[in-house]
């Protein structure tokens, strides 16, 4: 019987007739939890409780999937479809009486971070864990230097990270790729270990790169004047002085995530002849094309303003943009709608997909397509 | 002039040196592992001298900084031409591909097929000849072989060759490979061995080829006349696929298109990728 037919293991546990608690021991003990079986995942929870909910952010799904007790014991269940190389970050709800819990599901060792805190993660077949995201000793690391720089746009000495690429000379000219969240890229993105390799396998070119530290990033990135001003007049003079840097628009990179995104877009826009590229990702690009309802509360009513003059007047503001969006977050829908914007600007597209959600691990698994096309490295020179 | 070219040396078969034979190795193109070349050392018999290029050119870097900050400019803007060819390669082949899918009568579509090909033939010449302007500006204006920095190095480089039975050059780089053997000015003795990108770096126009894509680079020492070398041919170019075979070599016709498979012996032993993308 193949693996598509074969009945889920849950099935077969409750075809077993009356269960005790040995029998639910050995099941869970069997199992890796969630169970994925082809296209099918099946979310337990183990424990007295009146409710239990899988609670998750997959657009099209409902924010709350119940989960149902196995007659005669403390197992809850629930199926749900989980196409291939799918990633999805979920908690579990539970009900006891009046009181209501959101945990991780204690079932399952997977976690993933964020800065808002952690929560399980489950891998649809086929997805795999990139392990150019992982330590490889072979990669010689960059190194991390800490730098502030003064801003009167911003009116702080702005903090921010500079990775400067292994076997770092002075005597050569690196691009410089401007990231928007830096702190959170370093984190929970793995950045540095992500370049450290891809430098090391000829995928990216030599970079150094600019880690932002934003103050109130739901401000300062939501198409603020005083960042981009900060970014374009501040902190990149101040940088090509002290670093040997191209110089040049082709090696000026602009990249985010969420407002991040948002932030690098609109910093292009104010300033369409600087930057070579943008790396734009799950971009918050909402926009409407009537009225001014975007559900998105008042953060980010500057956001929608500045989406939708971009969209009624679109505009080269670089030669190439990356564009990478999780089908399974709300963003979709704005991010599949800009790339036609931005691709009939002339600018050169390049658009990815995945099924994932908004969250770091995300972004993290796209970087190599996006820093390797934006930056290339040496890999068609080299022949070994 | 012997010329000896082998497949690529992930399972090395390159073998001892006849006793006496001192070689002098280039292994520039494994560019900061230069020295790592223990192994190479030992499959060649014990006696070799690493020409060290690619420390040597760090070196004239850091002694001749007005020299460095030039190469920094050129380097940009062979980056840049390159890049730019790269754009017009892909509008012409997207061109191809499309009349290849989209004409119908065969007498139509074979001649917009030929003159397609024929602008891309075009296209290579033109950036190779940019190219090579721009090498010959950057050598007019600062005659790096005229500078202090770089008249040392290519002295003991001269002398090392001198005493050189043969030359061996090692993979790598193509690109780092050819800018430090015209900087140091590097005239092989009577033998060469040389794989994959040393001896892509002895013909006469150096392809470049990966992920189904071919760009021209530039011209290469023209010790092999007449070859394109593809070195990894098969995990770089679409092997199963002979209209893009046929017209890869085509393109690059006259010259034949040599499979340099792992393993391979001499040039007589390569494939050839025939106008019909057959490899035989």
């Amino acid at each position: 019987m193949s693996g598509s037919t074969r009945r889920l293991a849950i099935n077969r546990l409750k075809d077993r007739g009356p269960l005790d608690a040995a029998a639910v021991d050995r099941f869970l003990a069997r199992h890796e939890v969630p169970i994925v079986e082809g296209r099918r995942c099946t979310f337990l929870f183990r424990g007295e409780a009146d409710e239990v909910w899988v609670r998750h952010r997959v657009l099209g799904l409902p924010d709350r999937l119940p989960l149902r007790r196995l007659h005669g014991t403390d197992l809850w269940s629930v199926v749900l479809e989980l196409p291939e190389s799918s990633r999805v970050e979920y908690q579990l709800e539970v009900r006891r009486g009046e009181h209501y819990e959101h945990l991780n599901d204690p079932l399952s060792p997977h976690r993933s971070h964020s800065p808002v805190g952690s929560s399980s993660v489950v891998f649809g077949s086929g997805y795999v864990d990139p392990e150019w995201a992982q330590h490889d000793p072979e990669a010689r690391p960059g190194e991390l230097v800490e730098v502030a720089v003064p801003s009167r746009a911003l009116r702080r000495d702005a903090r921010v990270t500079l990775y400067l690429p292994a076997r770092f000379r002075r005597t050569r000219a690196y691009p410089l790729l401007l990231v928007h969240d830096g702190p959170d890229y370093l984190q929970y993105a793995a950045a540095r270990t992500v370049l450290d390799n891809l430098v090391h396998r000829d995928e990216v070119a030599e970079v150094v790169a600019a880690f932002l530290h934003p103050g109130d990033r739901l401000v300062e990135y939501a198409d603020s004047t005083a960042h981009a001003r900060f970014v374009t007049d501040e902190l990149l003079p101040w940088l090509e002085r002290r670093f040997p840097l191209t110089g040049q628009p082709s090696g000026r990179c602009l990249m985010g995530a969420s407002f991040g995104a948002v932030g690098a877009l609109s910093t292009a826009y104010r300033s369409p002849e600087t930057y070579g590229a943008l790396l734009l990702q799950s971009g918050s690009f909402v926009f409407t094309d009537i009225g001014s309802d975007h559900g998105g509360g008042p953060v980010f009513d500057p956001v929608v303003r500045f989406t939708n003059r971009y969209r009624a007047r679109p505009r080269a503001v670089a030669d190439r943009v990356f564009v990478s969006c999780g089908v399974y977050e709300p963003l979709i829908v704005p991010n599949r709608s800009m790339v036609p914007v931005l691709s009939d600007t002339g600018m050169r597209v390049r658009y990815v997909e995945s099924r994932d959600g908004h969250s770091w691990e995300n972004w993290r698994d796209r970087l190599r397509d996006g820093l390797s096309w934006v930056f290339p490295g040496p890999r068609k020179y080299v022949y070994e | 002039m012997t010329v000896t070219v082998l497949g690529p040396q992930r399972r090395p078969t390159v073998g001892p040196l006849p006793a006496g034979t001192v070689a002098a190795t280039v292994t520039a193109g494994w560019r900061e592992r230069e020295a790592d070349d223990a192994e190479l050392d030992a499959l060649l018999g014990g006696r070799t001298v690493n020409l060290r290029l690619h420390a040597r050119w760090l070196a004239v870097l850091d002694d001749d900084r007005e020299l460095a900050t030039a190469e920094v400019n050129h380097r940009a803007v062979l980056e840049e031409l390159q890049d730019l060819y790269a754009l017009r390669v892909d509008q012409q082949e997207r061109a191809i591909e499309a009349i290849r899918r989209s004409a119908t009568r065969p007498r139509t579509k074979s001649a917009a097929l030929a003159d397609a090909e024929e602008t891309l033939r075009l296209v290579d010449a033109q950036h190779l000849a940019r190219a090579a302007e721009a090498r010959a500006d950057f050598d007019a204006a600062w005659r790096p072989g005229d500078r202090v920095a770089v008249r040392r190095h290519r002295a003991e480089v001269a002398a090392v060759l001198r005493d050189a039975g043969v030359l061996v050059l090692a993979g790598g780089h193509v690109g780092v490979l050819l800018h430090v053997l015209r900087l140091f000015a590097v005239t092989p003795p009577a033998d060469v061995l040389a794989w994959s990108a040393g001896a892509m770096a002895l013909t006469d126009r150096v392809v470049l080829f990966t992920d189904g894509r071919a760009e021209a680079y530039a011209a290469g020492l023209g010790l092999l006349g007449g070859t394109v070398l593809l070195p990894h041919a098969r995990r770089r170019l679409p092997m199963d696929d002979p209209a893009r075979l046929g017209a890869l070599a085509r393109r690059f016709a006259p010259a034949s298109c040599l499979v340099l498979d792992d393993g391979v012996q001499g040039l007589d032993k390569a494939r050839v990728i025939g106008a019909d993308g057959r490899v035989g």
